[in-house]
């Protein structure tokens, strides 16, 4: 407030009440608080010092907390009073001048909230507060007031946007400040999962109730918290914290809860780091210089510094500075027709700092490029790419011809596996027979042909040989273990066409048959579908296609053979459930082995 | 440790006898149990239900009902008379004629007044209790058909009599039949059947509660005579019903062997108008319930499948203990099986026969787990039926196999076995000292010479047995305490010491060369189930009911070091939650520091030489050892050796050749035995 005058102190006003605080807001006029709750522009008490104040509060209500918030050059002032463990808002607005007093209704047993956080959003005021239970509430006070001079004294609409898990330590304090719609960052309360110490700081997203990011920090924190333009600022042990932080919508796959366990803090909403204050960590080249050359730089130059800007960067700083980096990459790369630096994209994914999220536009990019080894690379490690995205991705793939895929590069390890899984498949063929195959009693009953008709009917023995070539193969193997929502799929795999489906029904039935026969367990391989995998997808394409595959004359032979396969293995699996019993009894009378009346034993004690 | 030759024993044909009824006395916690037999049991509800006492039947006497009176026990049969139980000697005191031809239920009043006992004259008797007997006072109103089931009013100025087709209300004053309600036969072809009011339970509030033939739960209201209320439980009987002391919850046994548990509840959170509502169904029989009885924090149950369930009340039970298991009774908690060490010949007793049988021999060795070549099968040498009518109370073969004596309520009879080349015969031995009328327990010295036999007064008779006769010795007293039976017996194997054990957990042990009490061993609060004396150091190991042991050296007369560290470390939670008595002590001569231990689901050999095992080590640890190399197992084992590889175990005993016997009695046995149970539609067959 002095800065105003310099620093040199001009003037003492003696006012004719106890002033509580000066509050201003950015741009707009200083209002001076006073312990009686009375509200005056700083202006114009200066001008006339000694104005009376009247007195708004009664005489034992004591304010707690007080904040200014402006929007749309409108100024509100809220602070909240106790009074015998009653506690209560206040909001007063300017313009017309307007005092409005809201009750907080009580918890029982935490009768006080014990942090407030408000934020104006749209032409609301949101106060966000929390008791020490563990309860955080959201009320939202509209900005300009509707009504004037209501003298009834409400109690505070209220929401509950957030319950903290409590430890099992007695909390005494704690803070909880608003970063954006859905986040808030919490600290004082412990972390859900890393017991009694509690000196972290959580930032928790309201629409899902779960935990995006936390940090733990080092000392006791001391249950303050700010949030100041883009930065949260935590003392904790003789240090200052500031964290700026960046809030990205929520994602879908998050809201798909499709980030099941432990990847929560691997997907990264956030990009968080932690600097201390005062404290700069040098690298070779800064993010800014980076992206500066990226802009202009040849390819080759380009992939060199991103190379060595990841290889020079501290893992916290490259956590926020790869999505950068990548976004000015592939933005470049749309621009500029000759620009791809693959090798700088392969170096970022391998970071695992990037998602789809952090860089929507490179997946497509990629696949505009039909760069298919980045896509696998990509499919691999982002756990949050859209359905649109992976049916888009799957309909390029089964659309490329396998000649041109052949030349591609791919993952080893992947190409491996369909190697195995097709020579599992020419070397049964071979031997004549088949490997651990059986022959399903109950075709016998479905089938009444001719012998010869029913063994060329025969699924087992019938089109195993892989329809696709192995790379496309391999890709397809990444498409099907990544994570989707049925609801969301099936729209998007209408798009296919109907040879895209088929030849991809194809190839599933191709892997089922084989899963079937148990050759993959043979295979060892890092990544491979699992056959429940084989299976939903099997369904969903059939869901989604049905009807055409119904009526295309090319389609009818592969459902019926699906078909048929899939309810031999539900009438097998039905006589396997007959022969459990068996078994069961069987192992029983082992247990209780009969000897007889009498027998003489020999046993050992140890 | 050590590999033992065990022979396997399954020819021991022990059937338990069905329950027929059950009295809970709430002020002593014990729980009286008759059986089909006749017997009657008493099971300490706060002492892991031991069976304290037990007193034998008899042929043609069936119990039909059973009513605590104060700690007085009597019982009524179809014999047409009413019992009334010596519990201190365990017998009977008297019996009584009512006159009416069989008793089908007795009830004593809550006042301790009078005893009420319906007939299948259709009469109502009235008896009074005197001091030492009870007394007829007068019939209620004489009814048509045969009284079932009786409860009194808590006041005792009303009682409720459940017959055929109907129920009765008698005013106790004037004896005269307040309401009658009729209970509705079944429908369809049940039509033509009477319906038989199996149970009657008579609530303060004036509610009659009946269980019927029809498989209805119904409650009346006696001020009006109207039905309230009926709860339809099974297709079939319900025979059984029991009300908690708080009456908040009853519970019905059914033929199915099926237990329902009904609750006094309010309909509406926190109103009072409260409901009587079906709650819980407990299945732990497979044949008829024939009685419920309701305590504290469990539901006992007992019918034709002869086990006693103890199903604990889990919303009654505050921590997790030895009472919140489910707990079944299969077998007494007394030895029913007799070694003659020496000879190899074991004694099996039936309630009306005794059994000798000679053990089989094996040949060739064998590794663990294997069988051996059975060389000699075993060989039933003896049948001995029991003359007169009362059961079997207690028997012992002697050491070297020539004697053979067993007790009933009335007699007691030693037998001399000769046994040359295959020649088995026995002769009586006539003239009996007096004292030896009859006994609650009997066993011999080690070397054969002398039988001890329990008597009145905790006493213990002593008689010298010899090929020319018998003679009385002289008595053992204990100098003071309670006269409660002496339920065991221990001699030492150097005829120094006798040790007795009686239901008021007294241990008093005795000098046979002075004849005199020794000492008493400091009572514990837990009944004792087992007890042996050491060979080599004469000390005495106790096993309680709450699986705590004691070892108490007698010349000493004091606790050993070994029996004070095991109190003050504590024994291990899985040994101490086991739910079974320890029913024998046994030591291994050729290693002094092992005890060998059994119940009814392990044989434990204690090895007094290795660190006693704490909560955190691994109990049963026998697997694990297996796997270890011998330098490993030194760190690994610890003082219980406990073996599983048996089950439904009567008896273990340790040969002198250091062969074990089990005698098992496998329960599936047992059920193939049991006669058929309702047939119920099960699922798949």
């Amino acid at each position: 407030m002095w800065l105003g005058f310099g620093f040199n102190l001009i003037k003492i006003f003696y006012v004719s009440a106890d002033v509580l605080r000066v509050l201003s807001a950015t741009d707009s006029e200083p209002v001076v608080l006073f312990c009686c709750g009375a509200v005056r522009f700083l202006d114009s008490l200066l001008a006339s010092p000694q104005q009376p104040i009247e007195d708004v509060l009664t005489e034992d209500e004591i304010i707690r907390w007080s904040t200014i918030i402006k929007a749309e050059h409108q100024l509100v002032i809220l602070f909240s009073t106790e009074q015998r463990g009653e506690h209560c808002l206040y909001v007063q607005r300017f313009n017309p001048n307007t005092l409005m007093k809201h009750r907080f209704e009580t918890e029982p047993g935490f009768s006080a909230p014990i942090n407030f956080s408000a934020t104006c959003r749209g032409s609301n005021i949101h106060l966000l507060y929390l008791y020490l239970n563990g309860s955080v509430y959201e009320s939202v006070l509209p900005f300009r007031s509707s009504s004037t001079g209501a003298e009834v004294v409400q109690a505070l609409s209220r929401s509950l946007c957030l319950s903290l898990p409590l430890g099992e330590e007695k909390l005494m304090s704690g803070a909880a400040v608003v970063l954006d719609e859905a986040h808030v960052a919490v600290v004082g309360f412990p972390h859900p999962s890393a017991g009694a110490c509690k000196d972290y700081l959580c930032i928790w997203n309201t629409h899902f109730q779960t935990l995006q990011a936390c940090k733990e920090m080092a000392g006791r924190i001391y249950s303050q918290l700010w949030c100041y333009s883009g930065k949260l600022y935590v003392p904790h042990g003789k240090m200052l914290s500031v964290i700026p932080f960046d809030c990205q919508k929520s994602s879908l796959a998050a809201a798909m809860g499709k980030q099941k366990c432990a990847l929560v803090l691997s997907f990264v909403t956030y990009d968080v780091f932690f600097l201390l204050f005062l404290q700069n960590i040098k690298s070779a080249l800064t993010v800014d210089q980076l992206i500066q050359h990226i802009k202009t730089s040849a390819v080759e130059d380009v992939q060199a510094e991103v190379g060595e800007f990841i290889r020079r960067t501290p893992q916290a700083d490259l956590q926020l500075a790869a999505g950068r980096v990548a976004l000015e990459l592939v933005s470049r790369s749309q621009t500029d027709a000759n620009f791809y630096p693959q090798c700088a994209f392969l170096l970022l994914l391998e970071t695992r700092y990037l998602c789809y999220s952090v860089c929507p536009e490179l997946l497509s990019l990629a696949m505009v490029k039909k760069d298919f080894h980045l896509c696998q690379i990509a499919f691999q490690i982002f756990s949050d790419i859209p359905e649109a995205v992976t049916c888009a991705c799957l309909k390029t793939i089964l659309s490329t011809p396998d000649l041109e895929m052949e030349t591609v590069n791919l993952d080893t390890d992947s190409v491996i596996f369909m190697k195995e899984l097709t020579r599992a498949q020419s070397r049964s063929d071979e031997e004549g027979g088949q490997l651990n195959g059986f022959c399903p009693p109950a075709l016998e009953s479905d089938v009444s042909d001719t012998p010869s008709n029913k063994l060329q009917r025969d699924p087992l023995a019938l089109d195993t040989s892989c329809p696709v070539g192995l790379h496309k193969g391999a890709l397809l193997n990444e498409v099907l273990q990544t994570a989707y929502s049925d609801r969301s799929l099936l729209p998007h795999l209408k798009d296919l066409t109907v040879p895209q489906v088929i030849v991809f029904l194809q190839y599933l039935r191709f892997l089922y048959f084989k899963y079937s026969h148990d050759a993959h367990k043979q295979i060892r391989a890092l990544r491979t579908p699992s056959i429940s995998q084989i299976i939903d997808w099997v369904c969903l394409l059939l869901d989604a296609h049905f009807t055409v595959l119904a009526v295309a004359p090319e389609a009818k032979r592969l459902v019926f053979d699906l078909h048929k396969f899939v309810r031999s293995q539900v009438k097998l699996y039905a006589e396997l459930g007959k022969i459990e019993g068996s078994l069961q009894v069987l192992k029983n009378s082992k247990q209780s082995e009969d000897f007889g009346m009498y027998a003489i034993h020999v046993i050992e004690l140890f | 440790m050590g590999e033992f030759k065990v022979h396997r024993v399954r020819f021991f044909d022990y059937m338990p006898s069905g329950i027929r009824a059950l009295a809970f006395n709430q002020d002593t916690e014990r729980m009286a149990v008759a059986r089909m037999d006749g017997s009657v049991e008493v099971f300490h509800c706060s002492d892991r239900f031991f069976q304290e006492k037990i007193i034998p039947g008899r042929e043609q006497f069936g119990i039909e009902g059973l009513s605590w009176v104060g700690e007085r026990l009597f019982s009524a049969g179809l014999n047409g008379g009413i019992t009334e139980y010596d519990l201190t000697n365990q017998k009977v005191k008297y019996t009584i004629d009512a006159y009416g031809g069989p008793i089908w239920t007795i009830a004593g009043n809550q006042q301790g007044t009078h005893l009420a006992v319906g007939c299948e004259d259709g009469t109502v008797k009235l008896f009074e209790v005197n001091e030492d007997n009870i007394q007829f006072e007068r019939n209620l109103d004489r009814q048509k058909s045969r009284i079932v089931s009786l409860s009194w009013h808590p006041s005792g100025s009303k009682i409720a009599a459940g017959m055929m087709d109907m129920i009765q209300v008698f005013n106790v004053e004037t004896g005269h039949s307040m309401h009658r309600m009729l209970a509705d036969r079944g429908v369809g072809t049940s039509r033509s059947k009477e319906c038989v009011v199996w149970s009657v339970v008579y609530l303060s509030d004036g509610t009659i509660i009946t269980g019927d033939s029809v498989g209805m739960v119904k409650l009346w209201d006696d001020q009006t005579g109207t039905l309230i209320k009926s709860h339809n439980v099974t297709k079939c009987d319900v025979l059984a019903l029991s009300v908690s002391q708080n009456e908040d919850s009853l519970v019905a046994g059914t033929s199915e062997g099926i237990v329902v548990q009904f609750q006094f509840v309010s309909m509406v959170l926190g109103k009072d108008d409260k409901e009587w509502v079906r709650t819980r169904t407990f299945r732990n029989h497979t044949h008829d319930i024939r009685a419920v009885a309701e305590i504290t924090t469990a539901v006992v149950s007992g019918g034709m499948d002869a086990q006693l369930v103890v199903r604990p009340l889990l919303d009654k039970i505050e921590e997790r203990s030895a009472a919140s298991a489910l707990r079944k009774i299969h077998f007494p908690h007394r030895r029913l099986v007799a070694c003659a060490r020496k000879s190899g010949l074991m004694l099996f007793q039936y309630p009306g026969h005794l059994e000798l049988w000679r053990l089989g021999e094996s040949e060739g060795k064998g590794i663990p787990g294997s069988s051996l070549f059975v060389k000699r099968n075993p060989e039933k040498l003896l049948h001995l039926k029991v003359k007169g009518e009362d059961h079997i109370r207690c028997s012992a073969v002697s050491p070297c196999g020539e004697w053979i004596v067993y007790s009933t309520a009335s007699t007691l009879r030693l037998y001399r076995l000769h046994c040359d080349n295959n020649n088995i015969s026995i002769t009586k031995i006539s003239k009996l000292p007096k004292v030896l009328s009859s006994a609650n327990q009997l066993c011999f010295s080690s070397d054969s010479s002398h039988l001890f036999s329990a008597s009145a007064q905790s006493s213990v008779h002593l008689v010298s047995i010899s090929q020319s006769g018998c003679k009385f010795v002289g008595t053992l007293k204990p100098k003071s305490g309670s006269h409660q039976a002496i339920h065991l017996l221990a001699a030492s194997e150097d005829g120094k010491w006798v040790a007795s054990a009686n239901s008021d957990h007294e241990v008093h042990i005795y000098n046979l060369q002075t004849r005199k009490a020794h000492c008493t061993v400091p009572i514990y609060s837990s009944a004792v189930t087992a007890m042996g004396i050491h060979p080599a150091t004469n000390c005495l190991f106790m096993m309680h009911a709450d699986q705590q042991m004691f070892e108490y050296s007698i010349e000493q007369k004091q606790y050993t070091d070994w029996s004070r560290t095991v109190q003050r470390k504590g024994l291990h939670r899985l040994w101490v939650e086991r739910d079974t008595p320890c029913l024998n002590v046994m030591f291994n001569p050729q290693n002094p520091s092992h005890v060998i231990l059994h119940d009814m689901y392990m044989l434990c050999i204690i090895d007094q030489s290795l660190p006693l095992p704490d909560d955190k080590t691994q109990f049963y640890n026998q697997l694990t050892l297996k796997s270890l190399t011998e330098e490993q197992r030194k760190s690994h084992s610890h003082a219980f050796k406990v073996c599983k590889t048996f089950k439904d175990i009567l008896c273990v005993e340790l040969m002198p050749d250091q062969s074990l016997v089990v005698v098992e009695r496998p329960l599936e046995d047992i059920a193939t035995q049991l006669p058929a149970p309702i047939k119920q539609k099960k699922f798949a067959t």
